[in-house]
């Protein structure tokens, strides 16, 4: 059974249509590289799943709940958005750490405000340490063992990057987004954060990486979608997307790609 | 020299009255401000545009007009006394006339604060799960403070010395209780006035110096 179904997705802003009937699922466990050039829709894509846009069109279904109905106002209940975004994660391309929290606490913030939402005084203490455990744990994960009380500012952006992963695993999500997550990031950086997404992969949790690392798409990759204005031009396993394209236009993109690198 | 020591004394006890209305003004200003500022920047159109015609009205005009319209216009309108009697009606008068002037300047600062602020964070705190309270209160808050404290500074410094506006409806603060003075003959009571301001706003100067310098420790990035 599919974790995520996409069905008939479309977007425009204004007179532009940048989503035109995205359909696709995903299974649990495995990981989705949506490569395309700039303005073919992927990030658009991705803050529709995380409902940073609403689409004008179609569904989504994560466990076969349905999350989103454009036709259903009731499926677009700003209350129920919050409950909701939470299935999904969101690595943004610019990190969007907050800067006046340290690592840990960009860390626990979320999980510690919505503990204290529901309210439960007695058990705060311990499901607030459970919190900071988690955290750190994850940063060990992320290889940022001693780096939990420094800020933003004094990281790397590769660091940063690790920081914002640990900060959108720690509330647990059924999804992982990135939306090119190494695109801000110094070439001598983005091993170490390709090298993080790649052990999430081996971990099985499920993903979606919009990238522009074509290499990296190929290795660590269960599915490869190209999106080309709008539409997915081609699916399947990296093995004949990326290496052995059938369609014309995946074609030409890639062979841009390998001039440009 | 029996001049000095009984003047001198008169001057710190109407500069009282300076100093109770700069720190009313703000008491009331600084959180008015807020809700001016979220009303210029409703996504509710009329909303907006009614708050920023407010805004660009009382911008627009002398603080010193506000003081006399604020104080006369119950009276001539024959609204009753809101203001109370004798001279605390004054005084509240000129209090809500500045406290409705600073809180539209501030407005606009907060705006700029929270317009500056990458659309980023707010996002990061949506996908977090965080509810709008959270993230304005948690994320923005912060840098936006951060952000302002220079203009916001200059704005409570010009706030000192606009308190001697007051006077125009008789409110007897430092500069006109030196003027009584120099009525009589005397000019250094009025020039010593500029002390009084020196050393107030030099205080001020520097707790917004450490302010600032407590909230070095992290970068608007």
């Amino acid at each position: 059974m599919a974790l995520l179904e996409v069905i008939s997705i479309e977007k425009s802003f204004g007179q532009t249509r940048v989503l035109d009937g995205i359909s696709f699922t995903l299974d649990k466990g495995r990981a989705l590289a949506i490569i395309g050039s700039s303005g073919s829709g992927k990030t658009t894509l991705l803050r529709c799943l995380n409902f940073l846009e609403k689409p004008d069109r179609g569904r989504i279904l994560v466990n076969d709940e349905l999350l989103f109905d454009a036709e259903d106002a009731l499926t677009q209940r700003e209350s129920d958005i919050r409950r909701k975004r939470l299935n999904f994660g969101l690595v943004f391309q610019a990190f969007n750490l907050f800067p006046q929290y340290t690592v840990l606490k960009n860390v626990t913030l979320a999980g510690e405000l919505l503990l204290r939402e529901r309210g439960k005084k007695q058990a705060d203490a311990a499901d607030g340490k459970q919190i900071q455990d988690e955290a750190r744990a994850l940063l060990a994960q992320m290889g940022l063992t001693g780096k939990e009380g420094a800020y933003p500012h004094q990281l790397s952006g590769g660091q940063q990057q690790r920081v914002a992963i640990a900060r959108a695993l720690a509330l647990k999500p059924k999804i992982l987004c990135f939306d090119e997550p190494t695109s801000a990031l110094d070439p001598e950086l983005t091993g170490e954060v390709l090298r993080v997404v790649r052990s999430l992969a081996e971990k099985k949790m499920t993903m979606i990486i919009v990238t522009h690392e074509m290499a990296f798409a190929r290795d660590v990759a269960d599915e490869v979608i190209f999106m080309d204005e709008g539409m997915i031009v081609e699916q399947g396993p990296p093995q004949s997307v990326i290496s052995n394209p059938r369609e014309e236009r995946t074609r030409q993109f890639l062979a841009r790609f390998s001039s440009e690198a | 020299m029996t001049n000095f020591s009984t003047i001198i004394p008169r001057l710190f006890e109407s500069f009282q009255l300076n100093i109770q209305l700069f720190f009313l003004t703000l008491l009331f200003s600084l959180p008015l401000g807020l809700f001016i500022a979220f009303g210029s920047m409703s996504r509710f159109k009329p909303v907006a545009w009614l708050t920023k015609t407010f805004v660009w009205i009382i911008r627009g005009t002398p603080l010193m007009l506000q003081v006399i319209i604020i104080f006369f216009a119950p009276g001539l309108l024959d609204m009753g006394a809101p203001w109370g009697s004798g001279s605390s009606a004054r005084f509240t008068a000129a209090t809500v006339a500045f406290v409705i002037n600073y809180a539209c300047y501030f407005s606009e600062i907060y705006r700029g604060g929270i317009q500056g602020i990458p659309k980023g964070q707010v996002e990061a705190g949506q996908v977090l799960g965080m509810t709008k309270g959270q993230i304005f209160f948690r994320v923005t808050l912060l840098q936006v403070i951060k952000r302002i404290l220079p203009a916001m500074s200059n704005e409570v410094i010009t706030l000192v010395k606009d308190t001697s506006l007051a006077r125009i409806i008789s409110i007897k603060e430092i500069i006109m209780m030196a003027q009584e003075y120099t009525a009589q003959g005397l000019i250094w009571p009025l020039f010593s006035t500029g002390i009084f301001f020196l050393a107030f706003i030099g205080i001020l100067t520097v707790l917004f110096g450490r302010l600032e310098k407590k909230l070095d420790y992290f970068k608007v990035l």
